[in-house]
């Protein structure tokens, strides 16, 4: 059978408009993105799988890294294929040269030793409290950047089909989704007779008016190629950046959002993990790219972005049988963009010695991501201070908010 | 009232023509009717066993060294990875359409939701290259087996098949005094060579999912002391026919490799457990399928997917005892799921996930897909391309995954494209009869009728309400 031939079809913009010539009931809410006073744009990465921060962020001054990591231990800076260098401890992996320019320009910070308060190892559990701001990672269904934002006039997108729990909840405007993955336009009649068919079913009502609202989106970015469905890191590494064009496009459209979130997989590598070559290396290399690509789509919005990169924890310090690295606790972090004060990494370093570790196997933390969150939430955002205590980030009080990490 | 609509949109994966009429006259028992014997597969493709998949694979990595060798530029070099992604693709394709033909016309709809469960429970995903053309493997071979049967048998089969101990590299962890590691330290002595241990150790992946995601879930009473414990426990479970120390062993299938085990007793959960090699990891997943842990974990996942995102304490508590009471008989779990009246309340509480609403489409609109790119296409516009759940979490089974407003559209747009080729004879108001008996809405049967054309008509019947639930 032949399933799919394609008919020409009416473009979302003209059913926006066209809507009301049908009966009253039918009509979507036209209310787009509202201009807002806010200029920040905050783009948070999420690494899913648990990023090794001891390759990324190679402590090369630590005298037990190279002992530990072994064959996956990046080179001290100078040496062949060595780490890209920050300074006296740490560089950053050769596949990072995006990365490594913006430190120099002034607009990275690297966080080290660092993780949310979750302590046990579970992927599923540690995404979890990394995205609802709480220290348990069950009992609640929305995340902390919905949170933070319900009260500011900032609106949230996420480059996905789903929209992530860290962006998860009722309060304020709805999160939209968009995916990188080309629509071709829905029949307008047929999406005014559903919206007259959910008036009864609230929640369909409501779902639908986002899609619409998504759709508009794309208008901006209908240049975005989808990306190929295959399995190889190397398309992997096509869809980040696919991605990040796609946010960067959706950003900049008339009314975008402020707020996007996206999403990596396969950091998670138990085997044959690679040093400054191999499957890590392809996958940070094409992170990197992507955050240029990002950073070079924003233009000149650019200078007013913060972007976090963040994953749900480290791995084991040591390589484990399988030249991989299993999961651990405390890793790095980053921040960069033109609103961010950079050039400086940000550790506590607690050491790779044996009795240094946590529970004998990972680098042990010393600072809280919430308090990276907060800071950028604060000094960026404007989210005060109450609201991050109580409603943001509630049991969180240990962990105070990072001063100056945006510029003034 | 609509306990037939309920069994078959609910329990089953939608209604076909008929289906509504076959279970009106004891909706119960004709679930009960399916929750015996092994898991038939329904359709016409043919689909080669994992071990011949395997071997294909096999043939093709050796192709691909002796390339790599010879490779000198970089498009050689990606020419060579290709060779590997073309052993696999066909049967990955292969089994992606097997699997939407199975659902569009099995007359055992609730065996087959139930297969797809544990296949979701016991996820594998194709995207990791090394298992690509395997991951669809596992579920017909190692859950359609024992989907009825007892837990044990179920867990035993899924964790000894080469799409799993592949999938969460089990095959090459290392006991650190395993005869395989001394021998080479001798080696390495004799020949005066500093032999570098590394070589040689644990991998904990697959022990920790295990239980973190297939027994006693997370939180289910162990420490990183059990982890470490159980993949020593499991060094040695690999499949047959690799390379060098991986020789040996039938290709392609399970294999208990002795050299790579870890030797002594092993303490696991405060009991200790004597050296036993492959009996050793066999009796720790009898003890962790007695677990009451591990009852209360598959009642809360079957219930969540049966009845509610918030699934009810009374109906996970009635499923746990039954589990507990019958030794883990997955058939009378399954019975007590049935006899549980939160299962039958009348409002649907499930938003269906793309893989729902693809099947109970095909069903409801008596369409068998002849074409893997059919299938594929479908699943890459909603976001659940299948065997390709990412994580070894598997898809998550709660409607905020599933309800973004991209994902929303894309449900439409599909819609209007099955709506579009419809070429059967039937009135989209008999089909939307058919499909929904009593569940279908005086207002979706206005719209149907009110519709502009035929395809509107059935558009607006996958999109409405009662149809996107369960």
């Amino acid at each position: 059978m032949t399933m799919y031939r394609s008919a020409p079809r009416i473009s979302r913009r003209r059913f926006i408009r066209g809507a009301g010539a049908l009966a009253a009931g039918t009509m979507l809410p036209s209310v787009l993105f509202a201009r807002t006073g806010g200029r920040e744009r905050l783009v948070v990465v999420i690494l899913r799988g648990a990023l090794d921060g001891l390759a990324a962020v190679p402590p090369h001054g630590d005298p037990d890294y190279a002992r530990m990591h072994r064959e996956l231990a990046i080179a001290p800076p100078g040496a062949a294929d060595g780490a890209l260098s920050l300074d006296a401890t740490f560089g950053l992996h050769p596949a990072l040269e995006f990365l490594h320019e913006r430190y120099a320009g002034g607009e990275l910070i690297v966080f080290h030793a660092a993780a949310s308060p979750y302590r046990d190892r579970s992927h599923f559990d540690g995404q979890n409290v990394l995205e609802n701001g709480f220290r348990q990672p069950l009992g609640t269904a929305d995340g902390w950047l919905n949170r933070a934002i319900a009260s500011r006039p900032v609106r949230a997108v996420a480059i996905a089909q789903n929209v992530p729990l860290i962006l998860r909840g009722g309060a304020g405007a709805p999160v939209l989704s968009k995916s990188p993955i080309a629509t071709p336009d829905v029949d307008e009649e047929l999406l005014a007779r559903l919206s007259d068919l959910y008036s009864k079913d609230d929640w369909f009502s409501a779902r639908l008016s986002e899609a619409v609202q998504s759709e508009r989106l794309g208008d901006a970015s209908s240049d975005v190629q989808p990306p190929a469905m295959m399995n190889s890191p190397t398309k992997q590494v096509d869809r980040i950046a696919a991605a990040a064009r796609m946010a960067a496009a959706v950003m900049k459209s008339e009314g975008g959002p402020e707020v996007a979130v996206l999403e990596a997989t396969g950091w998670d590598t138990h085997a044959n993990q690679g040093g400054a070559k191999g499957i890590l290396a392809q996958r940070l290399r094409g992170l990197d790219g992507a955050l240029r690509v990002l950073a070079d789509d924003l233009g000149p919005l650019w200078g007013q972005t913060a972007v976090l990169v963040v994953t749900e924890f480290g791995r084991t310090a040591a390589m484990n049988g399988t030249r991989g690295t299993d999961h651990g606790t405390a890793g790095c972090a980053f921040l960069l963009g033109g609103a961010v004060r950079g050039g400086r990494v940000i550790a506590e370093w607690p050491g790779l010695a044996a009795a240094s570790l946590l529970d004998n196997r990972d680098l042990r933390p010393t600072l809280d991501l919430r308090s990276v969150f907060k800071g950028v939430l604060d000094e960026h955002l404007h989210v005060d201070a109450k609201s991050l205590a109580n409603l943001v980030f509630p049991d969180s009080t240990q962990a105070r908010a990072l001063d100056g990490l945006i510029r003034a | 009232m609509l306990q037939p609509e309920i069994a078959v949109l609910r329990f089953g994966l939608g209604a076909r023509p008929g289906d509504l009429a076959a279970a009106a006259p004891d909706p119960r028992a004709w679930l009960r009717a399916q929750t015996r014997g092994p898991a038939q597969r329904a359709g016409t493709t043919t689909l080669a066993p994992s071990n011949e998949i395997f071997e294909a694979v096999l043939a093709a990595r050796k192709e691909r060294r002796e390339e790599r060798l010879a490779a000198a530029a970089p498009e050689e070099l990606q020419a060579a990875g290709a060779l590997l992604r073309d052993a696999y693709q066909p049967h990955y394709r292969a089994q992606v359409l097997a699997r939407a033909q199975s659902a569009a016309v099995t007359a055992q709809p609730f065996t087959e939701r139930l297969v797809h469960f544990w296949a979701n429970h016991f996820a594998v995903s194709a995207d990791k290259g090394a298992i690509y053309g395997l991951a669809g493997t596992l579920e017909n071979e190692a859950i359609r087996p024992h989907v009825n049967g007892r837990f044990v048998q179920l867990l035993t089969a899924v964790e000894q098949h080469p799409a799993m101990i592949a999938f969460l590299d089990n095959q090459y962890s290392v006991g650190a005094d395993s005869p395989a590691a001394r021998r080479a330290a001798a080696r390495g002595a004799l020949a005066g060579v500093d032999q570098p241990k590394r070589r040689f150790g644990i991998n904990e992946n697959l022990a920790r999912e295990i239980l973190e995601l297939h027994t006693l879930g997370v939180g289910g009473g162990y420490r990183q002391e059990d982890v470490t414990s159980f993949a020593q426990i499991i060094t040695g479970w690999s499949i047959g026919g690799g390379r060098g120390r991986l020789a040996g062993g039938v290709p392609g299938k399970f294999y208990f490799r002795d050299e790579l085990h870890e030797p002594g007793p092993k303490t696991f959960l405060g009991k200790r457990y004597a050296e036993g090699g492959l009996a050793e990891g066999e009796a720790v997943l009898t003890d962790l399928a007695d677990h009451p842990s591990t009852a209360r974990f598959l009642a809360t996942k079957l219930v969540r997917h049966f009845v509610a995102d918030d699934p009810p304490p009374a109906a996970v508590e009635r499923l746990a005892r039954a589990y507990l009471k019958s030794g883990g008989n997955l058939s009378q779990v399954y019975a007590a799921l049935i006899e549980s009246p939160e299962a039958w309340e009348p409002q649907p509480r499930k938003f269906k996930t793309p893989e729902d609403f693809v099947f109970s489409t095909l069903r409801a609109l008596e369409l068998t897909p002849g074409k893997p790119q059919e299938v594929i296409h479908a699943f890459d516009l909603m976001g659940q391309r299948q065997y390709t759940p990412g994580s070894p979490a598997g898809w998550a089974d709660t409607a905020p995954s599933w309800d973004g407003s991209d994902a929303l559209m894309h449900r439409v747009l599909w819609s209007s494209q099955m709506a579009d080729r419809y070429e059967g004879v039937a009135s989209p108001t008999e089909i939307a009869g058919a499909a929904l008996g009593g569940l279908l809405r005086p207002e979706t049967g206005a719209a149907i009728h009110r519709a502009s054309s035929g395809s509107q008509a059935l558009a607006l019947l996958l999109m409405s309400p009662e149809f996107q639930r369960r």
